[in-house]
């Protein structure tokens, strides 16, 4: 059960998430907008029968293929995938989970930079994503605000005046867009701040997810930062909201959380740092949740400057690497759990063996 | 996601998520912090969501309910049962099929009950031409079936004209 061409491909070639940014970004790890879509007249994908979702699947698979954006972009069907390549392609932030349990007639146009991706047949007809390492949205909507223009040359959006654009779910109503920001937090979560920053986020009507586990501590320190709302309020202002009011308050207290630390507690985070680097290279059983911990520690070192600055884009590579469809896919077969933990040991013992001590 | 963002009851954010086995089914209701409070959701030993669903969404939208077991959206034949069921409408004109129950919820919901971002002006355009060409067409062919030639030759005239506008549809 080796993987696919198109996916080998996608796994090989240099991608926006994993060698996008050179060396990456502290604390802010990646952006993302996207754009839900749908076509006037037709019923949206969860209540279409199969043949209606073939038919909107090639109309807009024949739009997408118009955009200069989209040149030499990667074309996948779902149903076409095996399932640890649909885990992967979760993974790697190119499909949601939703899409991967997706029925015959779903698909995603991957861009040949892997910074943009549109699925078709998701919740939504299109659900329109680009993303980029660290990066503004300013950008990033620039450039998806065109991809949004040129498909409606060709295709009819279902649009109100009244309530904009129209989506499956009335949450993602009017702009049908969700923007958010991946942030490594590992200060503000050894400081036990997460819950009130939570708090805080959720009453701004914001959402902050752990991207790996639930709540506050969720693995790896790595949470997502998102608007919830969709309708009242112009893209770009939902923007400077979701940028002003939260994220950048976000990264200040964890700067502050961080300095504090280092200050109050030194040896309480050298220790961390210290003992992770140890596992890395020398473990031999590492689930992905302690795998996951000890990377975020490693990309903490890097942005304390124990730890040059050139191997944070090769400890955000190793995050998604170390995944479980990841190390499925490289071992060519499903194994269990406890294999998979021993195979992800060994990855991360060869790969890490590059990285220089931290200079604690 | 599986979590509906919709309290149950009054449409606003929820953020009380509760599972329980009723009837040997999985069922879910989900709840803003004042509606959670307010029923008791908060107390796990008194609370049974089996008494909360029957009182609840039965009789806001169930059979019986304001909205009456006739309301389905025409173009697709959802009913509101299939969307609180599933948290998603079955097509686009499902927005006009429910809107006395959709326009409450997205009070609760978002900043405004109002559009206010991107307008996408081509499409729209586009559409609204598309209509005219389709109505002045029926007007001609009626006009022709009842033999009022003066009214066909100026359907037939402003259809020319619309149809010879470069971005109009060729067909």
């Amino acid at each position: 059960m080796s993987p696919s061409v198109n996916i080998k491909r996608l796994l090989e070639a240099r991608a926006e998430l994993t060698d996008g940014g050179a060396s990456g970004a502290p604390i802010v790890m990646s952006s993302r907008i996207r754009l839900a879509r749908n076509l006037q007249g037709m019923c949206f994908p969860g209540r279409a029968k199969t043949a209606q979702r073939r038919d909107v699947l090639s109309t807009c698979e024949n739009a997408v293929a118009q955009l200069p954006h989209m040149q030499e972009a990667t074309v996948l069907h779902i149903d076409e995938l095996g399932e640890l390549e649909r885990q992967v392609l979760v993974e790697r932030h190119l499909i949601s989970r939703e899409l991967s349990q997706g029925e015959a007639g779903s698909g995603v146009i991957i861009s040949r930079e892997q910074d943009c991706a549109i699925m078709i047949n998701e919740e939504d007809h299109l659900r329109i994503q680009v993303l980029r390492n660290g990066g503004s949205f300013e950008e990033i909507w620039s450039v998806i605000d065109e991809i949004d223009s040129k498909l409606e040359e060709d295709l009819d959006f279902a649009f109100s005046g009244e309530l904009g654009y129209l989506t499956a779910c009335p949450t993602n109503v009017g702009t049908g867009m969700r923007a958010s920001v991946m942030l490594h937090l590992p200060g503000l979560v050894i400081d036990s701040q997460m819950d009130k920053v939570i708090r805080a986020v959720n009453q701004m009507g914001m959402v902050v997810r752990g991207l790996f586990g639930e709540g506050s501590d969720a693995s790896g320190s790595i949470f997502q930062i998102s608007n919830q709302q969709t309708l009242g309020e112009a893209e770009q202002d939902i923007l400077t909201r979701l940028k002003g009011e939260a994220i950048d308050t976000i990264i200040e207290q964890e700067r502050n959380a961080r300095q504090r630390l280092l200050e109050n507690e030194p040896e309480k985070i050298l220790d961390k740092i210290g003992r992770a680097y140890g596992i890395l290279q020398n473990g031999h059983v590492l689930s992905s949740a302690e795998a996951m911990s000890h990377l975020s520690l490693l990309r903490l070192a890097i942005d304390s400057g124990f730890i040059q600055e050139q191997w944070r884009g090769e400890v955000d590579r190793l995050l998604i690497e170390m995944q479980p469809g990841h190390i499925q896919l490289a071992a060519c077969e499903t194994i269990d759990s406890h294999e998979r933990d021993t195979a992800r040991a060994s990855f991360l013992r060869e790969e890490t063996r590059r990285i220089p001590p931290p200079n604690l | 996601m599986g979590e509906s963002l919709v309290c149950d009851i009054c449409g606003k954010l929820a953020t009380v998520h509760l599972t329980q086995i009723i009837n040997n089914k999985i069922q879910k209701v989900d709840l803003c912090e004042e509606c959670a409070q307010q029923k008791g959701v908060t107390d796990p030993e008194g609370f049974s969501l089996a008494d909360f669903m029957a009182k609840n969404i039965e009789s806001s939208i169930g059979p019986e309910g304001i909205e009456g077991p006739a309301v389905v959206c025409s173009s697709c034949g959802c009913t509101p049962r299939d969307f609180k069921n599933s948290g998603r409408l079955g097509c686009p004109d499902c927005y006009d099929s429910f809107d006395s129950l959709i326009k409450p919820m997205l009070k609760g919901m978002h900043r405004g009950e109002t559009h206010v971002g991107k307008i996408p002006h081509g499409l729209l355009k586009r559409v609204g031409l598309r209509r005219e060409i389709n109505r002045l067409q029926d007007n001609l062919a009626r006009a022709v079936e009842q033999e009022q030639y003066e009214d066909a030759a100026r359907f037939r005239d402003e259809l020319e004209q619309l149809l010879g506008k470069p971005e109009g549809p060729q067909s």
